[in-house]
């Protein structure tokens, strides 16, 4: 190859390099004032990983723990779409959802401030159900099944324990699983149990179901006293207590507390089983303030959802309607008309953030399964910022010490392998812009520690022209056969580090993944600034060069 | 030109024994240790929650520790982390783990209420957050253990192909040697083995493995040189010849390791440990382990037209001298 065309490669992919690393504008959501708006930034395009800009990843799986799921990998595949629907519209910059292995989800969100409600709007069901609370005081009538009930179920697991070896051994856990709901349940305030007695509404007639609840402020509604529900929900999720609920019926429990003199209570509802309408008719939904109401949610239903619910809820007026999201009452408004095609969600005092966040699953859809994070790392931004300044100082100084070396050591080709280097660096750089690939924490470890091996092919090169001018060879020879004897063991080392970097790839995840990539670029790199590019610095010191002269190495 | 270890004929082969004693001295302890005591894996493999705090004012692990225990988290480990003002507490005791069953974030959300009322929120940052339920730490740790062996047999057969096998054989069983010393040396340092760590060591393989084949590189061509001498004499007349070379490949990565372990921060520092006794150990095995073990199937095994393998004179290696009688013993 004549020596013009090697210039003109290597300025080629100079030029190419330089392009695709040059800062450019790219369109990115950024966060202004608590709302995102679309920003134009010039900024060179190599992407950051998680760990270097800050922000979160989330790996969900199918949540089995209230029922198994008959084909996870379609139901997976329906839970990605909602789940990027959701994220899309969520406000982060380049997010990213995608399907890992045959059953879980990643989610990365990038530059997050708020993990918390990030976890929220993904896991969130959002199954959204209109039921009618009963008015016909079934559940008055069953108290006395109820309480029997929950009686026999303290005497089972006093006679259980007292009696067969296994129940107590099995008792033991069961207690540990309590404590340890305690332990993570949010409210930790124990108060008198006596309290929940005062009220002069309530319904307790001595029975320990019944002793727990009051009468609310509507038909199927009761409160009971914040402190009593983890004992209520314990007795409520026993199969005999399950059976003596009066059929038809569903008891389900309020999103908030309510704050009645005193003492705080949740209200408990006792709602018709059967839905009169579910969220799957619904097309739109959004937030909005209201004076008089405060935040709502207005939704639109499709023509059927319409129909459907004009007819039910014509059926049903002055009755009260439970909004029911995920099993949980939101709002229980009365039914004042017929309802159509539009209808609105009242949340009372809470702000607008949550009204547009339930908005937005809502039109995202239900998810169609539930799902539970099974791995969740969360990195700050100053984190992200002090790493990268502190890779990019080892990183100058691996570089200086190199330089040092390699110019001490070899004089003038020193000098021509530093030039390499910094060939070597830029395109090692556009490599990893090119593929897009992502930059991480490990991964600029890994180049500054590429740093220092990519230079072994020169040395392997440089050692083999000492030898051969040593066997008195001339200078234009002992090059050209330093470069031929040295190559064999440059491709194999190279070819070995590389087969190591491509399994860690496949075997890596996030960070590791960077560093792999990092690596192989890095291989590739140096292998053309060795053989190709410090080459060609060789040929054209020779061509203005006689062959007497010594070679500075 | 300047040049240091030049033209040099040390007969490093010699000391095979030696030094072998010496690797596997350190081998057995630190895998000894390693059997005793068990892993430290790091939250990536054993599941649990790890979370790095960043104080407003310096702060101490007896306070964090009993703001902890009063929230009822007893299995706790905090370490500062660089600063005095930083730490990592990490959860994953029994209890914790089993917790994060139902999501892994449950530990955490606690924690971070817990932080909020015992040191307000304005003076404790949550900077890092790592919550790995027990089920993907599991599956992590199998990747681990798939990538490593799995490298081991790529690179096999990809030297099984550019080498012959005997070549090829050492090699490996040299790269091997190396995991096992890294392993010990990360044990004995009390390193946890995180993802970057197992990273390192598999980029140590591919820096050990290199040396080997630079020096296996260079014995082939000597022996095809048709040298009237002895494969021992070849081996070390190898590696007495890359030698210049070693010393400024093992210089330059060593410059940029150590600027690694000084400058990059905390999260780089065992990754750049790993690999700075990753030079040592590659170095090591790529004379003292990949030689004499070549060595020693030449002997076992040896190849048509083979060249003695050792030197008459030699007086290392008397037990595995070649007799004639080792030729018929081989049938």
């Amino acid at each position: 190859m004549s020596l013009k065309y090697r210039i003109a490669i290597i300025l080629a992919l100079i030029a190419a390099s330089a392009w695709l690393l040059f800062p450019r504008t790219v369109t990115e959501r950024v966060k202004r004032n608590g709302v995102f708006v679309a920003d134009t930034v010039r900024r060179v395009p190599l992407k950051r990983g998680l760990d270097l800009q800050g922000g979160m990843h989330l790996e969900l799986a199918v949540d089995e723990s209230k029922g198994a799921v008959a084909d996870k990998a379609d139901a997976i595949e329906r839970a990605l779409k909602v789940v990027r629907t959701r994220i899309d519209q969520f406000g982060v910059s380049e997010p990213l959802v995608q399907k890992a292995g045959a059953d879980r989800i990643i989610v990365e969100l990038p530059g997050i401030d708020d993990p918390q409600r990030a976890m929220d709007v993904v896991q969130k069901s959002a199954f959204l159900q209109f039921e009618i609370t009963d008015k016909t005081n079934a559940l008055e009538k069953a108290l006395p099944r109820l309480d029997a009930a929950v009686k026999g179920l303290a005497s089972a697991a006093k006679t259980g324990a007292a009696v067969t070896p296994t129940t107590a051994a099995a008792a033991p856990t069961d207690s540990s699983k309590n404590a340890l709901q305690g332990l993570f349940s949010k409210d930790t305030t124990k108060k008198a149990a006596g309290d929940s007695t005062k009220s002069d509404t309530s319904l307790a007639t001595g029975g320990p179901f019944s002793k727990l609840i009051q009468q609310g402020q509507m038909p199927g509604q009761y409160y009971v006293l914040q402190s009593d529900v983890p004992a209520l929900q314990r007795y409520l999720a026993a199969p005999s207590v399950q059976g003596a609920i009066p059929p038809g019926k569903v008891i389900r429990w309020s999103t908030d507390t309510t704050a009645l003199g005193a003492n705080t209570y949740r209200a408990m509802y006792v709602l018709d089983s059967r839905p009169i309408i579910t969220g799957e008719y619904l097309t739109d939904a959004k937030p909005t303030q209201t004076p008089t109401e405060g935040t709502v949610v207005e939704f639109t239903l499709s023509n059927e959802g319409g129909r459907r619910f004009r007819n039910e809820t014509s059926k049903h007026i002055n009755d009260y309607m439970a909004i029911v999201l995920d099993s949980l009452v939101i709002t229980a408004p009365v039914i004042q008309g017929a309802i159509g095609t539009r209808g609105q969600i009242t949340l009372g005092g809470r702000d607008l953030q949550a009204a547009q966040d339930l908005a937005l699953v809502l039109r995202a859809g239900a998810l169609p399964v539930p799902l539970k994070i099974v791995d969740v790392v969360n990195i700050g931004p100053s984190l992200g910022a002090d790493s990268i300044r502190a890779s990019i100082r080892a990183g100058v100084i691996a570089l200086a010490l190199v330089i040092i070396i390699m110019i001490v050591y070899y004089r003038f080709s020193g000098m021509l392998a530093v030039a390499g280097l910094a060939v070597y660096t830029l395109y090692t750089l556009a490599a990893l812009a090119g593929f897009s690939a992502t930059l991480t924490l490990p991964g600029l470890a890994g180049f500054v520690l590429s740093i220092g091996m990519a230079v072994d092919a020169n040395v392997l090169i440089f050692e083999r022209i000492r030898e051969e001018l040593d066997h008195g060879k001339s200078t234009r020879l002992s090059i050209d056969e330093g470069f031929r004897h040295a190559l064999p063991a440059i491709v194999d080392s190279n070819v070995s580090a590389a087969l190591t970097a491509a399994v860690l790839y496949q075997f890596g995840t996030g960070p590791v993944r960077g560093f792999a990539v990092t690596l192989l670029a890095g291989i590739a790199a140096s292998m053309v600034t060795a053989i190709f590019v410090v080459r060609t610095f060789y040929i054209i010191w020779l061509s203005s060069h006689s062959d007497k002269q010594a070679l500075s190495i | 030109m300047l040049r240091i270890f030049h033209n040099t004929k040390y007969d490093f082969i010699r000391w095979w024994r030696v030094a072998v004693g010496l690797t596997v001295a350190f081998i057995a302890i630190g895998i000894g240790s390693l059997a005793i005591k068990g892993v430290n894996y790091s939250i990536e493999f054993t599941g649990g929650t790890l979370k790095q705090l960043s104080f407003k004012t310096a702060s101490s692990p007896a306070q964090i520790r009993s703001a902890m225990d009063a929230a009822g988290f007893h299995d706790v480990e905090i370490q500062q982390f660089g600063t005095p003002r930083d730490f990592t507490v990490r959860f994953r005791g029994s209890e914790e783990v089993a917790a994060q069953s139902t999501g892994a974030e449950v530990v955490s959300k606690k924690v971070d209420s817990v932080l909020t009322s015992a040191f307000g929120a304005s003076n404790v940052t949550v900077v890092r957050t790592e919550a790995i339920s027990a089920t993907v730490g599991s599956e992590l740790r199998r990747n681990a253990l798939i990538a490593i062996l799995l490298s081991f047999a790529i690179t096999l057969v990809y030297l099984a192909f550019r080498f012959e096998w005997r070549f090829g054989l050492a090699a490996v069983i040299a790269t091997g040697h190396d995991v096992f010393t890294t392993l010990a040396f990360v044990k004995l340092l009390h390193l946890e083995v995180s993802l970057t760590v197992v990273a390192g060591l598999l980029t140590v393989l591919g820096y050990s493995l290199n040396d080997t084949i630079i020096i296996f590189d260079r014995v082939r061509e000597d022996l095809r040189k048709g040298r009237k001498e002895s494969l021992y004499d070849t081996l070390n007349r190898g590696i007495n010849e890359t030698l210049p070379r070693s010393i400024l490949t093992h210089a330059t990565t060593a410059a940029a390791t150590l600027a690694l372990l000084i400058f990059a921060g905390e999260v780089i520092r065992p990754f750049a440990w790993v690999m700075l006794f990753g030079i040592v150990t590659g170095t090591f095995s790529s004379v003292y382990i990949a030689g004499p073990v070549l060595l020693w199937i030449e002997h076992k095994y040896p190849r048509k037209n083979a060249v003695p393998v050792w030197n008459d004179s030699s007086t290392a290696t008397p037990t595995l001298r070649t007799k004639p009688s080792t030729a018929t013993a081989r049938s």
